[in-house]
């Protein structure tokens, strides 16, 4: 039982990693929204086996919540973001897929080299969870770096959201405020984009950052 | 029993709650400003209350100790004098079209929720609390800084949100692996993530994990302080949001961040084998110091020149806390609540001036002292008070941390020095065109109140000339419990 625990949750821990790099080279906005609801089922199963090997019923309401909100929700409403503020099609990256995907093949070796270096004395199976998680979450920040849409860096950001949440449902008996909190920040996020895409559709007619960048206020 | 309600740590949550609540219900703006004053009011008097009150036994999620207690009066008071500055400055904006009354309800509303946000991460006892209290507070703050929805405002927003969000996300990983840190020695659940269970047992969590967590926690919350190079939504949140806001971006927000990054730091200094976390924020302190201070000679915007301002002073702050011990401490905790006054009264002085002249440039607004001659007094006394000349409470600090760097580590006063003075040649430089020559722009005079400007500015004065003896031991408590570098 202790192996198949271990190895499941490596799985589904490690299926999110592998998710993430798919994020990397999208270059087609719908497609990446569709991997995005595709990573948060992996990581609502991730989840789901947490709760089942930790018996703590708790991360089934975590579950629950990242499910409905990431996976249903958000990628519905950022679909229709795109069609209705007529956003591009093919995502621009900042610099070429082929650097990109080998800084975050870096990026997962130095996660891997850093947290099972640093985590010896904690619970192999936290331990894993813990350096996939680090994985996704830089991961996720590599997305932000490199895309220069806002729909994209919300997705970034939300990865690196899912990246955390795998991490603190990794950490046994975690209680339940940071449920309550990542939870929280979920609907913050929700609630901000939704604002936030909402003003920039009002006074822009485009979502790209750059096109923000313009108006900066020293430039000379 | 039900009296326990009411107990101070309590009341400085649920008044600004509340009064948030109401807010967002109230059409007429006239009575939502003075109720905003009063809502602010009534949470300083409660935090005054703290001192006297008999502090939680650390079981309950609050918790109050003599280090909370600074920042929470500092908070609090400077939350009221900006409410007030801020009902004058509200009305004029809603007069010239910039702000609607439903933005106005909402501006209020938000203003409450912040603070409330940022007292419940001052009193938080608990990690995640702390760190969900912190990101309620960058939320509001990103919204009040778009509020005005002008392409900059949407700009500085989105960078404010971007670079917060991801500060914050770093910052729970590193509560995250606090926490695997503490579990295996005090247990599963919510004792795992309070400060009054951590700190005693500190020494026995495993160091490797903890010295990566504060990496987290530095690089997460050091993002909110506004420290080199993870700065750059400051200057751009600090000029384009509302001028109160900016007051409060600079002498409070980024106090709360710095506090949680203290916390951490207690906690990593009752470890032995882990890392000093010292160095680390002598070193992001001095960088941000030295590149502040090079960055005000190119500033032509007003806001954004003391919003590098503010980044410098951080610096400064960072650094004392970082050398540590109780000289360093102590200069670092008055070094703060000194910026907090000084720097919220120079955004007043400014949100007056930049009213009046129609614009935030300072190639447009010159003269003042002709044109306007309090107002253009008062900026000088801000920027001298700023700057750290005598006899003002700045100087006091910034002699404190500079002497006591000179004692024991010699080779870092020069670089700690050499910014300082860079920076005291901007500010006056910028101030020279400011303050003085021939006016330009409009010279509408100015209708608006000084008293939160001089009430601060007495405040810093007075802290220059004689700190009462009680204020000083408690400081030197404080800076006690700060412990070594």
């Amino acid at each position: 039982m202790a192996s198949l625990a271990f190895d499941t949750s490596h799985v589904l821990a490690g299926s999110l990693v592998l998710l993430s790099f798919l994020l990397l080279y999208q270059v087609r906005m719908f497609a990446l929204i569709n991997i995005f609801a595709l990573h948060a089922i992996a990581l609502v199963l991730a989840i789901l086996w947490q709760g089942y090997i930790q018996n703590a019923p708790s991360l089934y309401v975590t579950a629950t919540i990242a499910f409905v909100m990431k996976a249903v929700i958000i990628p519905i409403a950022l679909r229709r973001v795109v069609i209705r503020l007529g956003v591009q099609r093919t995502i621009e990256t900042v610099v070429g897929i082929g650097p990109t995907m080998l800084a975050g093949i870096g990026l997962v070796a130095l996660s891997m080299v850093v947290m099972l270096n640093v985590t010896m004395a904690s619970n192999p199976l936290a331990r894993e969870d813990l350096a996939l998680a680090l994985s996704v979450i830089l991961l996720g920040l590599l997305i932000m770096v490199s895309r220069r849409y806002a729909v994209t860096q919300v997705i970034g950001f939300m990865s690196i959201e899912n990246g955390l949440i795998l991490a603190a449902t990794g950490a046994k008996g975690m209680p339940l405020v940071v449920e309550i909190s990542v939870a929280f920040s979920v609907l913050v996020a929700f609630i901000v984009i939704g604002i936030f895409l909402f003003r920039i559709r009002e006074r822009f007619d485009t979502v790209d950052v750059a096109a923000l960048d313009r108006f900066q206020g020293e430039r000379r | 029993m039900n009296l326990a309600f009411l107990d101070p740590a309590t009341l400085v949550l649920v008044v600004p709650a509340a009064a948030a609540a109401i807010l967002v219900l109230l059409p007429d703006y006239w009575i939502a400003a003075r109720l905003n004053v009063l809502a602010a009011f009534f949470t300083f008097i409660s935090a005054l209350g703290l001192f006297f009150m008999v502090r939680p036994d650390g079981s309950g999620i609050l918790l109050v100790d003599d280090l909370n207690v600074v920042f929470v009066v500092l908070n609090t008071f400077v939350g009221f004098t900006t409410s007030i500055f801020s009902a004058g400055y509200i009305a004029h904006e809603l007069e010239i079209g910039r702000l609607t009354p439903v933005y106005l309800r909402f501006y209020h509303a938000m203003y409450q929720l912040l603070m409330f946000a940022m007292n419940l991460a001052l009193t938080a006892n608990v990690t995640g609390l702390m760190w969900v209290a912190i990101e309620l507070a960058t939320l509001t703050t990103v919204l009040m800084v778009g509020i005005y929805r002008t392409h900059e405002a949407l700009e500085a927003a989105w960078k404010y949100f971007i670079l917060g969000s991801v500060g914050i996300a770093l910052a729970l990983f590193g509560t995250i692996l606090v926490y695997m840190a503490a579990q295996p020695v005090v247990g599963e659940g919510l004792d795992a993530m309070r400060w009054t269970v951590l700190l005693p047992h500190a020494a026995e969590f495993d160091p490797k994990l903890l010295n990566v967590a504060f990496v987290f926690l530095l690089m997460g919350y050091g993002t909110k302080v506004g420290l080199a190079p993870l700065h750059a939504w400051l200057p751009d949140a600090h000029a384009e949001g509302p001028t109160p806001i900016s007051a409060v971006l600079s002498g409070l927000l980024l106090n709360v961040a710095l506090y949680a990054v203290l916390r951490f730091k207690i906690l990593l200094a009752a470890n032995g084998a882990a890392i000093a976390p010292g160095p680390l924020l002598v070193a992001m302190g001095l960088t941000s110091l030295v590149f502040a201070a090079f960055m005000l000679y190119r500033r032509r915007d007003i806001k954004r020149m003391f919003a590098y301002s503010s980044i410098e002073h951080m610096g400064i702050i960072a650094f004392a806390f970082g050398m540590g011990g109780p000289l360093a401490n102590f200069a670092g905790l008055l070094h703060m609540t000194m910026h907090s006054l000084t720097k919220s009264a120079i955004f007043f002085t400014v949100g007056h001036i930049t009213r009046i002249k129609g614009t935030q440039k300072i190639a447009d607004i010159q003269g003042l002292t002709e044109s306007h001659p309090a107002l253009g007094w008062t900026l000088v006394l801000g920027v001298a008070a700023i700057a750290g000349l005598p006899p003002l409470g700045i100087f006091m600090s910034e002699f404190l941390v500079v002497s006591s760097t000179f004692s024991r580590e010699p080779l870092l006063a020069i670089p700690l020095v050499f910014g300082l003075i860079v920076s005291v040649g901007a500010l006056f430089l910028r101030l020279n065109g400011l303050a003085f020559g021939a006016p330009t722009g409009s010279t509408a005079p100015n209708r608006m109140g000084y008293i939160p400007i001089f009430a601060h500015f007495a405040l810093v004065l007075g802290a220059g000339l004689y700190l009462p003896a009680p204020l000083v031991l408690w400081f030197q408590h404080v800076a006690v419990l700060l412990g070594q570098g």
